[in-house]
């Protein structure tokens, strides 16, 4: 049993390539791609760098140095929009973008939640926008009912339930079509999205509805009365709801790793005709798992209205956050940790973004288009593989398995084990970490019932 | 294990033995309520809004925009409750044909959904248009149909290619975007609007190429890169329209001047009602006209087509027989990308003389629906295409005269038509059966 310590020592060539065969090296791939495609977009729309690429063949290097002021310019604004304000004199000021990142990382989070819990069921909810809308007018009229009716222990949570519950319906509603009338979800919710969108237009432009009294602007009255606290003090705009949303995490995750309702979501995901045969009911769970994931994008919905916009919102409310919760579960391969962790990055770019804009008058659409670009190379390891000419993961675990095979043979001289090269590889996996419908399954199965 | 149970209790069995041969055929099937149901719902919602709410009056229809065969015809003034009663009476009356239809074991046919749809949709006008000034012109409305119908009538035609080859194409909103931005910027610096034209073809298929190579070649989840490449495209043409369109609006995004006109056909165009509406329109109408019947040849009639279902229901067995299954999907999504394309350029070379942000509102989405409403068939699609394009339509029109109902909801009204389309009017449909997986080709 000494043949761990006899296995020849990995070279760091070996390790290198372990390195750059494991899923974060992907990630990171992913995402220097992106930033890079990203860059192109930004020199694209950049006022100097056209300039001097008009005379391009004249002066090269002015187009280069216009290009290299660009990017400087607009990565620079990024870092200090999202992370750390190194030109900002007072400690609060060099935090601040932090805590923006914070602050918009909390709806985008829980909404990330929501689309991810219905991608383990196999269900594509691209409806986050409409749920959100849906609860943001469901809080937001009850907190602007309750203020100074109501302290803000009755009202706050009175509110955050109300959100919630409205958001649940919409997305139970997308359920109900699919496993009463067999709509398809992709398209049932994106049109509840419109339908939303219209209803709370409607309830903005009525005297008497959601319309500020006095005014024919399609704004609310102020919801501040009603919002969440201030987590890290007035100065800065966390607030509680960034607990709530990593109190979802942890739900979620207990939720799908713990729970027997978990267990059957999942079940159902995976394989809905195997998950019927086992006696779970496959159209209860499609309704729950898209009420569920509908309830936590109306906690979005609440979260803008009672945590970012409290001056009285208009129906740019959901700020694309519905659709930016699609990337954000992908990214985060549809586990709560790593919808977490994409919710913060996501949150970063949303910062950096606003603040590239305001600096350097770069469009805020840079960010959904660097994110939409991770989430695809994400999904295609191959393609950021053969880019970055990182290995093979099946050839790095074949070179293990025979460099091991090779310290055995050494000490035991050559004991039948040189078969090593030909142990199970690890199948090549297209759509991991993102593998969250798995109808392609039971589509095969379909064949072989037919057949 | 309900829902299963479910499915076999009820269905009684055809026995289909021959005479003498003691060989027993057994087929299972179901009645499906769901159709007719809907329709029943629909009626008594259309009832109890005339009931609970009448208006007295007439309506004023017109039917003539003074250019064909019926041009001394006079405006229409039926008694509105009256012409929503007998509306109401032929839906009553379409109901009960549906509900037999199912009794009998009979697929729910589109056209009963179809004079369905028109008969509830007359009800709607006669009811909203009562005791209005403005005349409801019928000329415009179904020429105003087909026009909005045009993004959706060649995303649905990229869309049955597509899923009949076996890859599902979510991006369909995405390629109309990129076409629509494509022709404007396009057509604006060239003044030429084939050129428009042929850019946004071009730009319909470099979007197809991409969801070509990470759901065929990288098999990518083909609905979770069809949404991702949307919300790509939207990203993409955003950002340019604000950094670059916006800045130079006169230069770039201009095509007021560059749009395609109307070109009557002779004699044709007389016809009455539906001359004007169909052949007084743009070279896009015709030619759209012209691709649903060319789609319709190609997938039915030719080898390509043949080939191409082939690798859409059964991929293996194509490969078998020595189809190319990627190569042949590649080529399929190529063309698609590209029909659909040439529906985005309506956008800004028909309806809008600019490009605006997100100007395609979802209705990729509808064209999707269609695609499924119509059962995968392009001319079935196209008809469903139409019907929405009417929907959108009626709602211009009453906006225009000034409808008793808010606008906002009058702007629900496609969406509400597609989801009710999808979730309740979808009599039993079968998508291509190896349409959203990709094919893995062996080595061999």
């Amino acid at each position: 049993m000494k043949v761990e310590s006899r296995t020849p020592d990995p070279t760091w060539r070996d390790t290198l390539a372990e390195i750059t065969s494991s899923g974060s090296a992907l990630g990171i791939g992913a995402l220097i791609l992106a930033l890079l495609a990203g860059s192109l977009m930004i020199a694209f729309t950049n006022a100097g760098v056209r300039t001097a690429a008009s005379y391009f063949f004249a002066r090269p290097g002015d187009t280069f140095a216009a290009l290299g002021r660009a990017m400087v310019g607009a990565y620079s604004q990024l870092l200090r929009g999202s992370i750390f304000n190194w030109q900002a004199t007072t400690f609060t000021g060099q935090i601040t973008p932090l805590m923006n990142t914070l602050a918009n990382a909390a709806p985008l989070i829980v909404a990330g939640l929501g689309v991810a819990l219905a991608f383990k069921a196999g269900l594509f909810n691209i409806g986050g926008r409409g749920q959100m809308i849906m609860g943001a007018i469901a809080s937001g009229w009850l907190a602007i009912a309750l203020t100074n009716r109501a302290p803000l222990w009755v009202s706050l949570p009175l509110c955050v339930i109300a959100g919630a519950a409205a958001g649940a319906l919409w997305g139970a509603l997308a359920g109900w079509l699919k496993a009463a009338m067999g709509a398809h979800e992709v398209i049932s919710t994106i049109m509840l999205n419109f339908v939303a969108f219209y209803l709370l237009q409607f309830l903005l432009g009525t005297r008497g509805l959601l319309q500020r009294p006095g005014t024919s602007n399609p704004i609310t009255l102020p919801t501040a009365g009603s919002a969440f606290p201030h987590l890290f003090g007035s100065t800065f705009p966390v607030r509680w709801s960034l607990i709530l949303a990593f109190a979802m995490v942890a739900y979620c995750w207990w939720l799908l790793n713990r729970s027997v309702l978990g267990f059957h979501f999942r079940a159902v995901g995976e394989n809905a005709r195997a998950a019927r045969v086992a006696g779970i009911n496959v159209a209860r769970n499609t309704i729950g798992v898209m009420a569920l994931s509908g309830a936590l994008c109306g906690l979005a919905g609440v979260f803008q209205v009672l945590g970012v916009i409290l001056t009285g919102f208009t129906d740019g409310i959901d700020a694309g956050i519905g659709f930016d919760a699609i990337t954000v579960a992908l990214l985060g391969a549809a586990s709560p940790i790593g919808v977490l962790l994409a919710g913060l990055l996501f949150g970063a770019f949303k910062a950096g973004g606003g603040n590239m804009q305001a600096g350097e008058g770069i469009p805020i659409e840079i960010v959904t288009v660097i994110q939409s670009l991770i989430v695809l190379f994400i999904a295609a390891p191959p393609l950021v593989r053969k880019v970055f000419h990182f290995p093979d993961p099946r050839k790095v675990a074949n070179a293990r398995l025979e460099r091991q095979a090779a310290g055995l043979s050494a000490s035991q001289g050559g004991t039948g084990l040189d078969l090593m090269p030909g142990v199970p590889q690890p199948p090549e996996v297209f759509l991991a970490p993102v593998s969250p419908l798995q109808e392609g399954a039971s589509h095969i199965i379909d064949q072989i019932g037919d057949n | 294990m309900s829902i299963y149970l479910a499915s076999i209790t009820d269905p009684p069995e055809l026995d289909l033995s021959a005479a003498e041969e003691p060989i027993e055929l057994r087929v299972i099937a179901r009645r499906d309520y769901k159709a007719p149901l809907v329709m029943a719902a629909l009626t008594a919602l259309l009832m109890i809004l005339l009931l609970a709410n009448p208006r007295g009056g007439e309506t004023r229809f017109g039917v003539t925009t003074g250019n064909d065969l019926l041009r001394n015809v006079p405006v229409l003034t039926p008694n509105a409750m009256t012409l929503g009663w007998i509306a109401i009476a032929i839906m009553v009356f379409l109901t009960a044909l549906a509900f037999w239809f199912s009794y009998t074991y009979k697929r729910q046919w589109l056209w009963i959904i179809g004079l369905f749809a028109l008969a509830a949709m007359s009800t709607f006008l006669a009811w909203a248009g009562a005791g209005a000034a403005g005349t409801i012109n019928l000329v415009p409305l179904i020429g105003n149909a087909l026009l909005l119908a045009i993004p959706l009538v060649f995303g649905a035609l990229g869309g049955v290619i597509g899923e009949r080859a076996g890859v599902v194409n979510i991006a369909i909103e995405a390629e109309l975007l990129m076409a629509a931005f494509t022709a404007t910027v396009v057509g604006s610096v060239t003044r030429s609007p084939v050129l428009g034209l042929l850019a946004a073809a071009i730009a319909g298929l470099m979007v197809a190429a991409i969801l070509a190579v990470f759901a065929i070649n990288y098999r990518v989840e083909q609905v979770i890169v069809g949404v991702v490449l949307n919300v790509l495209i939207t990203g993409v043409t955003t950002f340019l329209f604000n950094g670059w369109l916006q800045p130079n609006a006169m230069t770039l995004n201009n095509t007021l001047a560059v749009r395609f006109s109307q070109v009557p056909i002779p004699f044709l165009s007389q016809i009455p009602l539906i001359g004007p509406a169909l052949f007084n329109q743009n070279i896009l109408v015709y030619l759209m006209i012209f691709a649903v019947a060319a789609v319709w040849f190609a997938l039915n009639r030719t080898r390509w087509g043949l080939r191409l279902r082939a690798v859409g229901e059964h991929p293996k067995a194509a490969d078998t027989v020595g189809i190319r299954v990627n190569r042949t999907r590649w080529i399929a999504l190529l063309i698609a990308g590209a029909i659909v394309g040439i529906g985005g350029a309506s956008y800004t070379l028909v309806a809008n003389g600019a490009f605006n942000r997100e100007m395609t509102n979802g209705f990729g989405y509808i064209a999707l629906a269609a695609v499924i409403f119509g059962n995968w068939d392009p001319i079935r699609a196209a008809f469903a295409a139409l019907l929405f394009g009417f929907a959108i339509s009626l709602q211009t029109v009453l906006s225009i005269i000034g409808s008793p109902v808010p606008s906002s909801f009058m702007l629900m009204l496609p969406y509400m038509v597609t989801l009710l389309a999808v979730a309740g009017l979808v009599g039993k449909s079968r998508a291509p059966a190896a349409s959203g997986t990709a094919y893995v080709v062996e080595d061999h």
